[in-house]
């Protein structure tokens, strides 16, 4: 499903070049959890924002369902991904001035779902959120919110669920329950990369990459 | 925005508002100026019409400086004329002259002299009425002034003209005229001195009361009444009275002018102040709004990038932003119309909603504001939109 050939990034900074990621190369196949495991500032977040096609790698080609995303324009990127992959931060990023069901609804902004007002209410009441289906983010929990968010990602049936920290907020039992639907969504038959620092986290994954911050390198 | 679409809106109604009071200004002018005149008028007629009219009846033919012209072929009719005039109810007339006078020469003194024959009055209309002009008095003489200047003449003294003993009466004070040179005598004598019996060749009727606009009918009248004659007006009242009502119009019409003129001279200083203050006000709303713009795409930079992360296009993260613009211009305009014109009826001292209504019709430059605010506005946000499509979703995420 997704294939990571050779990916390489710098950030330009004052005092000179920080290469973040040298010739990393996976695979994610459907209906499988893969988990990234590293330390903090390894560039775990830029190899899933490279996967997800927002972040253009300096060499490397990220192939998501056998197509090239960086060989297309911004806009048909933009329409891909919305079609392709569905993203789950750490800090959620929802809009605050939208309720839980308008969150969800969002990605129709982006592309056409088809029942996706019935997908919407499903996906709220599967993750137990349904009694807060009009409160807007600041009315939510950490848990509740991500669950928001983990709802959102879901709406559009992506291949490719990317997640960054999911659990990084949310304490022992909602971290659970979000793994609890990452993998659901697996055995459904999409992929999965999270990225965690959390090894806790990471051996609940099929398989499991380490990340080295002084090599910038994968490790399987 | 509110306060650039007020700031025009504000404009535009004191200028209509200055049209109309300068509309009404002219109008009550004119209606003004125009009992004034008709005041003028009667007050005129009031004051002339005692004063009345003068007509001068000569022979046909004989003309007015011929009277005083011994080359010229004299004309005369008959003395009876006068009389005839003064009893007959042509017109109402308050003193009848006739004349015989002819440019002579004074043998005795070796001088060109006009010799006027006068009989007095031979008609006043009310025996209460001042005689215009004391009769001559026979064997008796007036003086020009010239005359009895030169030759030393005084009063009393006796003097000889034409083989004559005459007693000099009256001597006139300088009047800079031909009566300077004139000696009057009673008609009789001069008619004997003259050889033409019963002859005259002038009427003066003063003072003929009548409406001026009957004087044409007085010339017919007076030609039928008194053939070979020919009627001539003079000293008019009627014409000063015409003459007073054409210079008053014309003042009054150049005091309209003026007014008119000062308004514009006004109304143009106003229109030229906001032709330079009311586009600085909209390119400072439109600096404005493009500063709180582009505040604002950096405050939802998070959201846009949730949003591009989401998959949105450039031109949906540009709408979304327009959007917003669109409505702050929409919003902005209907208050700032409605403010301005809020502010112009105050301003004027007539806070009604039927004052604002009636400053805002013909709508069509709020109808343009409210148009062109929210197309303005999204003018100046075109940038700070153009800038929030272009944001990388990866740095905006990687930040939070």
């Amino acid at each position: 499903m997704l294939e990571l050939s050779n990916i390489t990034k710098s950030y330009s900074r004052p005092d000179g070049d920080i290469r973040v990621l040298t010739d990393v190369s996976l695979t994610v196949n459907a209906g499988e959890f893969l988990a990234v495991q590293g330390p903090s500032g390894c560039g775990k977040t830029t190899l899933l924002l490279a996967a997800g096609g927002m972040l253009h790698p300096d060499g490397g080609r990220v192939m998501l369902a056998s197509e090239d995303f960086y060989k297309m324009n911004i806009e048909a990127r933009a329409a891909y991904r919305a079609r392709m992959v569905g993203f789950v931060f750490q800090q959620f990023h929802l809009l605050p001035y939208l309720s839980v069901l308008d969150n969800v609804l969002s990605p129709t902004l982006a592309s056409d779902i088809s029942d996706a007002r019935n997908r919407a209410e499903e996906l709220i009441a599967n993750l137990g959120l349904a009694e807060r289906r009009r409160h807007v983010p600041a009315e939510l929990s950490t848990g509740e919110r991500q669950r928001v968010a983990m709802a959102r990602a879901l709406l559009g049936r992506p291949k490719l669920l990317l997640a960054d920290e999911p659990t990084g907020n949310l304490d022992a039992g909602n971290a659970a329950a979000v793994l609890d639907y990452l993998m659901q969504f697996a055995r459904s038959g999409g992929a999965v990369l999270l990225v965690t620092h959390d090894s806790a986290v990471a051996r609940q994954a099929d398989r499991v990459i380490q990340m080295s911050k002084t090599a910038a390198k994968m490790a399987e | 925005m509110a306060v650039a679409v007020g700031c025009l809106a504000a404009q535009v109604a004191l200028l209509r508002q200055y049209d109309a009071q300068t509309d009404q200004i002219i109008k009550d002018k004119e209606k003004q100026t125009d009992q004034a005149m008709k005041k003028l008028e009667a007050d005129a007629r009031k004051i002339t019409v005692r004063m009345g009219f003068n007509l001068l009846i000569l022979p046909e033919g004989q003309t007015l400086s011929g009277l005083y012209d011994d080359q010229a072929q004299q004309k005369f009719m008959p003395d009876e004329y006068a009389a005839k005039l003064a009893s007959e109810k042509v017109i109402t007339i308050n003193h009848v002259l006739p004349a015989l006078t002819q440019s002579v020469k004074w043998p005795e003194r070796n001088r060109r002299i006009i010799l006027t024959g006068v009989k007095g009055e031979v008609y006043i209309q009310s025996g209460e009425q001042k005689p215009i002009l004391s009769p001559v008095p026979a064997g008796s003489v007036v003086l020009g002034y010239e005359l009895h200047k030169s030759f030393n003449i005084n009063k009393g003294d006796s003097i000889e003209f034409m083989g004559r003993k005459f007693k000099a009466g009256k001597l006139h004070d300088e009047q800079g005229s031909r009566d300077d040179a004139t000696i009057w005598m009673n008609l009789s004598e001069v008619q004997e001195l003259l050889q033409k019996p019963g002859k005259i060749n002038s009427i003066l009727a003063l003072e003929c009361e009548c409406q001026a606009d009957r004087l044409a009918n007085i010339r017919k009248e007076v030609t039928a009444l008194l053939p070979g004659t020919q009627v001539i007006e003079f000293k008019s009242q009627a014409l000063a009275r015409s003459e007073i009502r054409l210079r008053t119009a014309e003042e009054s019409a150049q005091s309209i002018q003026r007014e008119r003129e000062n308004r514009q001279k006004l109304k143009d200083q106003r229109v030229a102040f906001g032709a330079v203050f009311v586009p600085i006000v909209i390119l400072g709303a439109a600096i404005w709004v493009a500063f709180l713009m582009l505040g604002n795409v950096r405050d939802r930079a998070p959201e846009t990038g949730v949003l591009r992360a989401i998959g949105l296009r450039s031109w949906q993260i540009i709408s979304l932003f327009l959007g917003r613009a669109v409505a702050i211009g929409l919003v902005g305009a209907v208050i700032g119309a409605l403010g301005g014109l809020a502010v112009a009826a105050f301003w004027q001292g007539a806070p009604s909603w039927r004052d604002m209504l009636a400053m805002a019709s013909p709508p069509d430059v709020y109808v343009a504001a409210v148009v062109l605010a929210p197309l303005l506005s999204a003018a100046a946000s075109w940038l700070p939109a153009f800038l929030a499509s272009r944001q990388d979703p990866a740095t905006v995420l990687q930040k939070e």
